[in-house]
Order: structure tokens, then C-alpha cells, then sequence
């Protein structure tokens, strides 16, 4: 009964298939790009160090640093990195549940916002560095303070996202499920959170890194454990390379989430490209 | 048989700057089988009307009645089509044609996905049933919003200038389309239209709301035979009833020149 006309077909069930190398490259050569720089960049501190004949606690040669990483591996650093990760996934979960709840409420009813917003904004306007030594005062130097930090530098981010996602969604999409007359859960799984997902998990990108700067900041307070505290020992006995093992590492962590949400936003948003 | 019945109907808002009376008092019959087009200028309320019979916003005074029981919350026997196209786009077209049976019995049957495919197939959809929103055109989308409505089984739809963003060809193969839809499955229609040619085409009668505030000025009839047809456009009646509902809104300059339309009749046919 009803027909579509030829210029109105954007869309094409099947695509025709690239041939298999084109669409090989095209994939994955940002996936080459990445490694191939990182040996490059490796490559130039390297002839540095041999070129300006740094001593090791000033700048360490790649090599030193890779047998110093060998040597601690079958030492304890495991036991460090296990420690700042423990503190990156409590602080997480306990920020990021916080700025979920408090987001949804938020940016659902604006006069709470209006109450709320000055005080978050208060909050956020004070580097978490200054605030550290306080929460360290108030809860110990052990994982609890720790955890606490990076809760509440991961909080503010994904808050903010999830204000603004819930806030984005489509009051005519709301009216829609009004006049079918769903329920409150129905409102929040089928349309809310659908529709303020993109924004929530731009949000998370941010908290996800800022998570590893919470936890080395509180380590640096006063730890006796982590990598932040292998950091500060080895500025200690100006031990360098040791520093540069435990920077890798969070540099590694740091990565590892951040690819956490990216296979989060490939796995949800897959609609959107 | 009157399927909805609006007795002294009115809306102010007050959350804005300063209260605006959007809606004085209007009553009104809907009959069965019926279609009412709603027309009047910019501002007169007619969304206003729409989402007070829908149960979407309280009136602040009258009563309504729909298929003989006071009505003033959403019924899902009522199907509402939007102004603008409110698909869901993280939903294929199929997911989306299926949501209202997902809200209303929390699990999809295979005969509803049956009942969705066999809609979308009528709605010439059939091989986009996978597709996301954002793939199709406008004209295509609005089908979907209209399958999705009609999965509901709506024995009344309110339709809030649907084809408004469409271009004047899609929009004219819509409003046939829909007229067919309406006679085979019976339903009653009450439709807003900015546009005077399309209200003459559609409707049974024509209702006219005034400026802010709105009050129901007119309710014109329109005798034409059905079915209707775009050549119906170039008679001699057809003008004259749309030269009325004219003067009842007076010269409303935002309002579609017929000639516009005219001139896509002579195109088609
Ligand atoms: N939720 C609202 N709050 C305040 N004013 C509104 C609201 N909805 C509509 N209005 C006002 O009511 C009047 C009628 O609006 P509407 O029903 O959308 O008119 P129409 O659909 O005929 O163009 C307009 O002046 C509009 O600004
Ligand atoms: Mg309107």
C-alpha cells in the first residue's frame, strides 16, 4: 500500500564488501600507528641518553629502566601495582555510583540542582592536592583515605555528564512514553538511560583517567604501599628508573581504562555509527 | 456515536514569565469513524488541545469524555503521533514499532513481531526493518511513528501536524495513505494541520480555533464524497470550503497558500 520512492532510500541493507586488505588497513592502521610512534619515541630517548651521556638518576636509558622494571617484576612490584589498583577500582565504584544517583536526581528536578549546584561547584573549584592532606587527617593513612580521593575526583565528571544526559532526553520521546502509559522503571531503563548513555560514558572517559591521579595523590600523603609510594621512595635515594617503572605502570593502567570505556561505548552506542 | 466528548475545556500557564491563558473554554463532539482536522493560527493553543485530550496535561477546567467514560489521563486505546519525529534512535525501526507492547505487556509475543513486520510491510518498510532512524528519511521515518501508533491498536488518533516537516509531495502520498488506513481500520482521527488544503482533503469537519486565546470559532463541514482524491483539490467545492475556513481565521499570514498546493496537484496528476 504505502511506497518508498528511489530518493528516499538512504540506507542499503547490505553493503558491498571492501576487498579483505582495504578493509583490514582501514580498521587497524590506527591500531598500527600507535605502537609504531611509541617505538620511535622510545627509540629518540634512547640515542638521548647516549647523546648527552645523562647520569641514570637524571635521565635512565630505556634499557636501564626495562631491567629495573625485570628486577622489580620479581620483586614486589606486583604487590604496588595490586594496591593502586584496589584503591582505582573502591574509588570508582563508590564515585561513580555517587555521581550516577546524584546526577539522575539532579537533572531530574531542577530546584534540588539549584540547591546542590553551588556547593559541587565550590567543591570542584579546590584542587583535589589541597583537600588530600585533610581526608588523610580525617580518615588514617590507610586504603580507606586513599579510596576516598580518587572517589571524589572520579565523582565530578560523570555528576555533570549525567545531569546533562538526563536532561538531554527528548520531551516528546517522554510524552511518548506517557501516553503509553509506562511506569517509572520503564521510564528510566527503556528512555532515560538509553538516551543519556552517550553522554554519561563521555563523562566516564574523563573519570576513568582521573581515577589513577586520585590514587597517586593520596599514596603521595602518606603511604606505605602503591605506586604512588614507590614514586615518592625513589625520589627518596634518587633511585630514577624505579620512578619511571611506577609512571609506566600507571601509564598502563591508566590505558587500560580508558579502553575499558571505549569497548563500553562500542558494546552500547553501537546505534550511532 | 460520539467517541470523544470535550465539555468547557480551558488551559492557563502559569509557569512561564507571566500566565498565558492558552485555551478558553472549548466543547466539543468527536463522532466515530470521524476525522476532525484542527486548524487555527501560530499560538492558538491547538498542541495545547491535542495534549489535553491525549491526557498529557490537565485542563484547568471541563470534562472529558472518551468512548462514554470520563477520560483524563493517557488511555492507550488513544494513539498519539508527535509534531516532530520521536523515534527512539538507539532502536531499530523494528524495536521501535514494537515498544508500545513492550510497555504495556512487558514481553513481545511472536505474533506481535509478526503483527509489527506485517504493518511495517504495509507501510512499504519491509526491508528496513533493521535499519536505525537516523539511516531513513523523514517521509520514512513518519511511517514508522505511524506503524508504532498503530501497534497499539488505537481506536482514536490524535496527530499533531505529523507531516509538517515533510516536503509537499511525501506529505500529500501520506495524507492519502493515512485516509485508506483510516477506512480500512475504522479508526477516528483527530489531526492538526497548519495547512487549510490539507484539512479540506482530509476532514469530515474542520474545526477552527482563534487566536490566542483559542476559542473554537467554527466547526466547518466538509461535504465532499469519499474516497478523496487530489483531483478533488481543483473542484469548485473544494475551493469554497477552504475559502470559509479562510475567513474564519482571517488573514493569518503564516498560514500555507493554497497555491502551493495546487501547484503539486497539477504535478501528480
Ligand atoms: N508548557 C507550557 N508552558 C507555558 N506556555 C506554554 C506551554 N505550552 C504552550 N504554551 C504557550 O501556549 C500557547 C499555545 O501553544 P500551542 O498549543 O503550542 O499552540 P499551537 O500548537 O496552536 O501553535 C503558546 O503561546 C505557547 O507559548
Ligand atoms: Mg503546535
Amino acid at each position: 500500500m504505502f511506497e518508498v520512492s528511489k530518493d528516499e532510500i538512504r540506507y542499503r541493507p547490505r553493503p558491498s564488501p571492501l576487498p579483505a586488505w582495504r578493509a583490514w588497513s582501514s580498521r587497524y592502521h590506527t591500531y598500527l600507528l600507535a605502537p609504531l610512534t611509541l617505538i620511535g619515541m622510545v627509540a629518540l630517548w634512547a640515542w638521548l641518553v647516549e647523546w648527552r651521556a645523562y647520569p641514570p638518576f637524571i635521565l635512565p636509558s630505556p634499557a636501564l629502566v626495562w631491567r629495573k622494571f625485570l628486577s622489580m617484576a620479581a620483586g614486589s612490584l606486583w604487590l604496588h601495582v595490586g594496591v593502586t589498583l584496589m584503591e582505582i577500582a573502591l574509588g570508582l565504584v563508590i564515585g561513580l555510583s555517587a555521581a550516577f544517583v546524584l546526577g539522575y536526581l539532579l537533572g531530574k528536578h531542577r530546584s534540588l540542582e539549584r540547591i546542590a549546584a553551588p556547593y559541587i561547584v565550590a567543591s570542584q573549584s579546590i584542587p583535589v592536592v589541597a583537600i588530600a592532606p585533610l581526608i588523610v587527617i580525617w580518615m588514617g593513612s590507610g586504603l580507606v583515605s586513599k579510596v576516598a580521593v580518587t572517589a571524589l575526583i572520579t565523582f565530578f565528571p560523570t555528576l555533570v555528564a549525567t545531569i546533562v544526559g538526563v536532561r538531554s532526553v527528548d520531551p516528546d520521546l517522554r510524552d511518548l512514553m506517557r501516553s503509553l502509559r509506562a511506569t517509572r522503571g520503564q521510564m528510566f531503563w527503556k528512555l532515560e538511560l538509553p538516551a543519556a548513555l552517550p553522554m554519561i560514558l563521555g563523562g566516564l572517559k574523563l573519570s576513568a583517567t582521573l581515577a589513577v591521579v586520585g590514587a597517586v595523590v593520596g599514596e603521595f600523603m602518606g603511604a606505605t604501599a602503591g605506586l604512588g609510594y614507590l614514586i615518592n621512595l625513589g625520589r627518596g635515594v634518587l633511585d630514577t628508573p624505579m620512578i619511571f617503572v611506577a609512571i609506566f605502570m600507571l601509564v598502563l593502567i591508566a590505558q587500560a581504562l580508558y579502553v575499558a570505556v571505549l569497548w563500553l561505548e562500542a558494546r552500547l552506542l553501537h546505534w550511532q555509527r | 456515536m460520539a467517541v470523544f466528548v470535550a465539555e468547557q475545556i480551558s488551559k492557563r500557564f502559569v509557569d512561564g514569565p507571566r500566565p498565558l491563558q492558552a485555551l478558553l473554554p472549548v466543547s466539543f463532539e468527536v463522532e466515530a469513524g470521524e476525522i476532525v482536522c484542527l486548524v487555527g493560527p501560530s499560538g492558538s493553543g491547538k498542541s495545547t488541545l491535542l495534549r489535553i485530550m491525549g491526557g498529557l496535561i490537565e485542563p484547568d477546567s471541563g470534562a472529558m469524555w472518551f468512548e462514554g467514560e470520563l477520560h483524563h489521563a493517557p488511555n492507550t486505546a488513544i494513539g498519539f503521533v508527535f509534531q516532530k519525529t520521536n523515534l527512539m534512535p538507539w532502536r531499530t525501526v523494528l524495536q521501535n514499532v514494537l515498544l508500545p507492547i513492550e510497555i504495556q505487556h512487558k514481553k513481545v509475543t511472536d505474533a506481535d513481531r509478526a503483527h509489527a513486520e506485517a504493518l511495517l510491510a504495509t507501510m512499504g518498510l519491509k526491508e528496513f526493518e533493521h535499519a536505525y532512524p537516523r539511516q531513513l528519511s523523514g517521509g520514512m521515518n513518519q511511517r514508522v511513528v505511524l506503524a508504532r501508533t498503530l501497534m497499539q491498536r488505537p481506536r482514536l488518533l490524535l496527530m499533531d501536524e505529523p507531516f509538517g516537516q515533510l516536503d509537499a509531495l511525501t506529505r500529500e502520498r501520506l495524507n492519502l495513505e493515512l485516509l485508506r488506513l483510516q477506512a480500512a481500520q475504522k479508526i477516528t482521527i483527530f489531526m492538526v494541520t497548519h495547512s487549510i488544503p490539507e484539512a479540506v482533503l482530509l476532514a469530515d469537519r474542520i474545526f477552527v480555533l482563534s487566536e490566542r486565546p483559542g476559542r473554537l470559532i467554527a466547526q466547518v463541514a466538509v461535504s465532499l464524497p469519499r474516497p478523496r482524491t487530489l483531483a478533488m483539490m481543483g473542484a469548485p467545492a473544494f475551493g469554497e470550503i477552504a475559502m470559509q475556513v479562510r475567513r474564519w481565521i482571517g488573514e493569518t499570514p503564516d498560514f500555507d497558500d493554497s497555491t502551493q498546493n495546487s501547484r503539486a496537484v497539477e504535478t501528480l496528476d
